[in-house]
């Protein structure tokens, strides 16, 4: 039998994998053994068919179900050349040049296969964990320099001892799939593709505070990513990686999927909290922080996805070893995720310090229209655009807060020449208007009256006099809004003011 | 949706009754709910908050808060159309505007023969091979105009 591999990420679906698998079991059902695996993240050769051979997985793609016949007839199985061969998959510049630890199983294995998660490397982590003290388990995190992957960077050791220091009978692990941002969808790729990862990595966080008890909250965008976590998790408790005893140990864990329902603002951890617990997802003022009291009052651990998922190799490999990539205070490996007009858009997970341009131009492959690159907006919605003059730029937290913008979740979404950038910044603001949980008035009435004022100025209303209303607005929100959601859609709109003032005088260009 | 013998009401009692004993029900079993009717209906509310022991008040808040929970009936089909920065860079605005002519509705609204539903969506997480939508639940990528027709078209035999 020939193992054959199709990809049953979302991503890949959208673009046709399950038709392209089902072709396949049509033409050569007989001589294949299909496996769905995740992506590799290669987003613009989806889906990619992979075929093992001598020389290691040959890739195919972009594979349309029309073309599987033709392929087969090729001599596809065999590894056989053709125009939609891309070679030995993993020799490719483009994912040889990445330094894989979050995502080093992704695009590799059956993601619910709890074979293959334990032949590469799956739960070295957390019995490396379970061998140690607590404290000693958070030491190592606090070494490694692990951040929070989820948007602000806050040091996960800190946080987790925090919990671990504060007395209580019950605690929680709490993770944030809610992943809202436009341009990420890493998160997303990691529960469809390995998510026995995730579950590990909470699983040693237990571990590490104390916590008996935790949940996934995943936006309700993602059913795949639900379907899949929601199976992984009952393997976890057939397979002794979940509940009582965990792997033999003294250990006790209980995991649990909720779903949230569609609101942005339930991605602010403690307004998933309040989602966590049936109610509205109004953010909390803090103190008291999550960490002290969180979930129903309880001591919680709130993380992201990919800050999660790196613990376990940390454990596996050790702080030293994680520590020593990247650069300044931003240690380890950042999951990029290159995204909107791009020719070669997917995850590059690498060590932090890369440039934007090298990620953009070199890996990027530039915009898919063809067109120059005017313009990037890292780290989601609350981002601020990077000029194309900019990219120079190290994909460091600080550098980056420097320049006055922000890496975030490491989001990158380019836009080409024909960008209004006025309308990106009008956009900011329709979002936030339309997003906001509505506690506080700068946020919640700034933004529906920073639309205006950018209409008035495209109008040609006035703009000067607007500009500086407009200016004040921005403070005003930064200055007045309880979290980020208020508070930083400012970044965004100053971006735009601040390096494409033109596209707010008259005649602005038209988009495409 | 299958025919029953129970009421409306007495279903709700059942999907509270199934999660007894988890914590923070509320959302999970308005998704219950919503999948079993396709919507909402605020005829529930009070049998909801009654067993809940909430006041109708608290179950409506939280109802009126999340953009999914649809208190009348949707179309045969949901297409969400993805409005974040990635997928406008692609070109998500005419895209939108496009299925709002194919379906002669807004964004948000069912057309009248209740065949379909228009969403505006932010983000879906398919954000390099956009425009994105979701027909279903189901998500596709570099959709266009004439992409979009063909999905509706096969959504309808499937
Ligand atoms: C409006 C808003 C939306 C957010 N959305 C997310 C999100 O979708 N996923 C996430 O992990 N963090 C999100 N955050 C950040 C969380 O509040 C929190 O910092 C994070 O979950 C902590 O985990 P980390 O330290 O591992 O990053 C958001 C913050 C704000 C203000
Ligand atoms: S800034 Fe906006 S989203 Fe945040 S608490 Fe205030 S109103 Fe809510
Ligand atoms: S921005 Fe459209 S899918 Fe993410």
């Amino acid at each position: 039998m020939i193992t054959v591999y199709v990809p049953c990420d979302s991503a890949a679906v959208s673009v046709g994998a399950d038709e392209v698998a089902s072709a396949l079991e049509a033409v050569a059902g007989d001589r294949i053994r299909l496996v769905r695996n995740g992506s590799r993240g290669m987003l613009w050769l989806e889906p990619l068919v992979e075929v093992e051979t001598e020389r290691g997985r040959v890739g195919y793609g972009p594979v349309t179900p029309s073309a599987v016949a033709g392929l087969v007839e090729a001599g596809m199985l065999d590894g056989a050349d053709h125009e939609l061969c891309v070679g030995v998959v993993e020799e490719l510049p483009w994912l040889a040049d990445q330094q894989r630890r979050c995502f080093a199983r992704v695009g590799v294995t059956d993601p619910l296969s709890v074979t293959d998660y334990e032949a590469h490397g799956g739960l070295a982590g957390l019995r490396a964990a379970l061998a140690r003290e607590p404290a000693d388990v958070i030491t190592e995190v606090t070494d490694s320099g692990l951040r929070g992957r989820g948007g602000a960077g806050f040091p996960a050791g800190i946080k987790w001892k925090t919990v671990l220091d504060t007395p209580g009978e019950t605690k929680f692990v709490c993770c944030n799939a809610d992943e809202g941002d436009s341009g990420t969808f890493a998160d997303r790729m990691l529960m469809e593709g390995d998510p026995f990862c995730l579950i590990e990595g909470m699983t040693i966080a237990a571990h590490a505070v104390g916590a008996s008890e935790g949940y996934i909250y995943v936006r309700s965008e993602y059913p795949d990513a639900v379907a899949t976590l929601r199976r992984a998790i009952d393997l976890g408790y057939e397979h002794g990686w979940l509940g009582r005893n965990i792997l033999g140990s003294e250990l006790t864990f209980d995991l649990f999927v909720r779903v949230g329902a569609g609101a942005y603002i339930c991605g602010e951890e403690t307004s998933m909290l309040e989602s966590l617990e049936g109610k509205r997802g109004m953010v909390r003022s803090k103190p008291p922080i999550p960490a002290i009291t969180g979930l129903f009052g309880k001591p919680t651990i709130v993380n992201n996805v990919l800050t999660l998922a790196s613990v376990p190799t940390i454990l596996a490999d050790g702080a030293a070893a994680y520590a020593e990539l990247g650069m300044e205070r931003s240690r380890g490996t950042q999951v990029f995720q290159l995204a909107g007009n791009i020719a070669r858009g997917g995850v590059f997970e690498t060590a932090f310090g890369i440039s934007l341009g090298e990620l953009v131009n070199d890996y990027g492959g530039g915009t898919r229209s063809g067109r120059p690159v005017r313009a990037a907006q890292v780290g989601g919605p609350l981002g601020s655009y990077v000029p194309a003059s900019q990219f120079d730029l190290p994909t460091d937290y600080e550098a980056f807060a420097e320049a006055e913008a922000m890496l975030g979740h490491g989001g990158i979404v380019v836009f080409d020449d024909t960008t209004d950038m006025s309308k990106m910044a009008r956009f900011a603001m329709e979002f936030c208007a339309e997003e906001s949980c509505g506690k506080c008035t700068p946020c919640r009435v700034g933004s529906v009256r920073g639309v205006e004022v950018i209409d008035r100025i495209t109008g040609g209303e006035d703009p000067d006099g607007n500009l500086a209303v407009l200016n004040d607005l921005c403070e005003l929100m930064t200055d007045g809004s309880l979290c980020a959601m208020g508070g930083l859609t400012p970044n965004p709109v100053r971006s735009v003011l601040t390096h494409f003032p033109e596209d707010f005088h008259a005649n602005p260009r038209e988009a495409t | 949706m299958p025919e029953t013998t129970e009421s409306p009401v007495e279903l709700v009692r059942a999907i509270v009754a199934a999660h007894r004993g988890e914590r923070g029900v509320l959302l999970p079993i308005l998704h219950d709910i919503q999948n079993r009717f396709g919507y909402i209906d605020p005829d529930l509310v009070p049998a909801l908050a009654h067993e809940l022991n909430m006041s109708r008040a608290d179950v409506h808040g939280v109802i009126t808060f999340y953009t999914d929970f649809r208190s009348e009936p949707g179309g045969a089909a949901t297409v969400r159309i993805c409005r974040a920065e990635a997928c406008q860079s692609v070109g998500a605005e005419k895209l939108v505007a496009d299925a709002e002519q194919v379906f002669g509705v807004k964004a948000g609204q069912t057309t009248p023969d209740g065949s379909v539903t228009l969403q505006q969506v932010f983000c879906l997480g398919n954000c390099a091979l956009g425009p994105a939508a979701q027909v279903n639940g189901r998500m596709y990528g570099r959709v266009d105009r004439g992409r979009l027709i063909e999905l509706l078209a096969n959504e309808g035999d499937a």
